[in-house]
């Protein structure tokens, strides 16, 4: 091989997972997804019992949790965050915190303007 | 040019020593967070205001003042099985670019081709749930919640015919031998566009579906 010949883009490529990896994790996703369905099943649907009223105050910020998770997985493990150059980690991650903000701060917003509208 | 130029010459083949088209396809995923956060934002505002229309629908049973009475039309399982088969279909994706870059192009074509399918069936649950909720009273001018709800789900299911649109494209260029493992970054960055679609469903499933 020419010593001087350009690299190719794939030879700054980092070492991806194996597939075995991708499996473990899209199982993780699949069980985590059941779950998520399965806490609204035992706390809202159609087989929330009396237990269901005991798990609502939970219930949004587990599912809120777990659907995080699945977004960490995908983002780290499928699109190579982890071993990605820190560049497009950065690239996501800081218009993801503005993007979490703008929603925090507009319920935040809104739930204040209902509380004023409600004590008028 | 000394050993260490030379090295510094290869690797900085750009200005960041890293591709520009993958550098450009997270720009554009970074902007694109920002464009669904003012989606999901504009939904959770809206979904518990119905200014005009029905009241608390569709995930409760209600009755208007008028005696109209209108059923819960939000259906899980379906929605969970288009879910499962989103987060399926990214898995698919990543061993079709594993099989593009060791140069074995069957196992290209097979999980590219399972990708697809997953996206078109999609797609598929996504036009019956929005005839379904037509049918049952639901439009864009029903309520609030209708005007939000469509105009987040109806965006994301737009970015999901896209991405399946340039992977059909990518499964053709494979069939005809073009996705060699020197080309594999062509469907890395179709990748990484097909798993964001995936991680903002991942939000969206839970926020309006499961979270009343």
């Amino acid at each position: 091989m020419d010593a001087h010949a350009p690299p190719t883009p794939a030879a700054h490529e980092p070492e991806h997972p194996s597939a075995v990896v991708y499996v473990k994790i899209g199982v993780v996703l699949f069980v985590l997804t059941a779950l998520e369905v399965g806490l609204y099943e035992f706390t809202y649907g159609g087989h929330a019992g009396a237990g269901g009223a005991a798990l609502q105050p939970f219930f949004v910020p587990v599912l809120l949790l777990m659907s995080a998770a699945k977004f960490a997985l995908v983002a780290m493990f499928y699109m190579h965050l982890k071993q990605d150059n820190r560049l497009f980690t950065g690239v996501f991650v800081f218009p993801l915190i503005i993007a979490t903000v703008i929603i925090l701060a507009l319920i935040v917003l809104e739930a204040y303007h209902f509380a004023f509208a409600r004590s008028g | 040019m000394s050993d260490h130029a030379h090295a510094a010459a290869q690797h900085l083949e750009t200005s960041t020593g890293l591709d520009s088209r993958k550098l450009a396809i997270w720009t554009f995923i970074g902007s694109e967070c920002l464009f669904f956060a003012t989606l999901i934002s504009n939904y959770l505002v809206h979904k518990q205001t119905w200014l005009t229309g029905p009241g608390p629908f569709p995930h409760e049973e209600w009755v208007s003042p008028a005696g109209q009475h209108f059923e819960p039309i939000i259906e899980i399982p379906l929605v969970t099985l288009g879910t499962a088969l989103l987060l399926f279909s990214s898995l698919f994706v990543v061993l079709a670019l594993a099989n593009a870059q060791r140069g074995n192009r069957n196992g290209l074509l097979l999980w590219l081709g399972m990708t697809i399918m997953c996206g078109l069936f999609f797609v598929g649950m996504q036009v019956y749930e929005f005839t379904h909720f037509v049918h049952k009273g639901l439009t864009l001018k029903t309520n609030l919640f209708g005007a939000s709800f469509f105009t987040l789900t109806g965006f994301h299911g737009t970015h999901v015919t896209l991405g399946v649109i340039w992977l059909i494209t990518l499964w053709i260029e494979a069939v005809r031998g073009r996705i060699p493992p020197a080309k594999s970054l062509n469907l890395e960055i179709a990748a990484l566009y097909w798993h964001f679609v995936d991680v903002v469903w991942i939000v969206i499933f839970p926020v309006v579906y499961l979270i009343k």
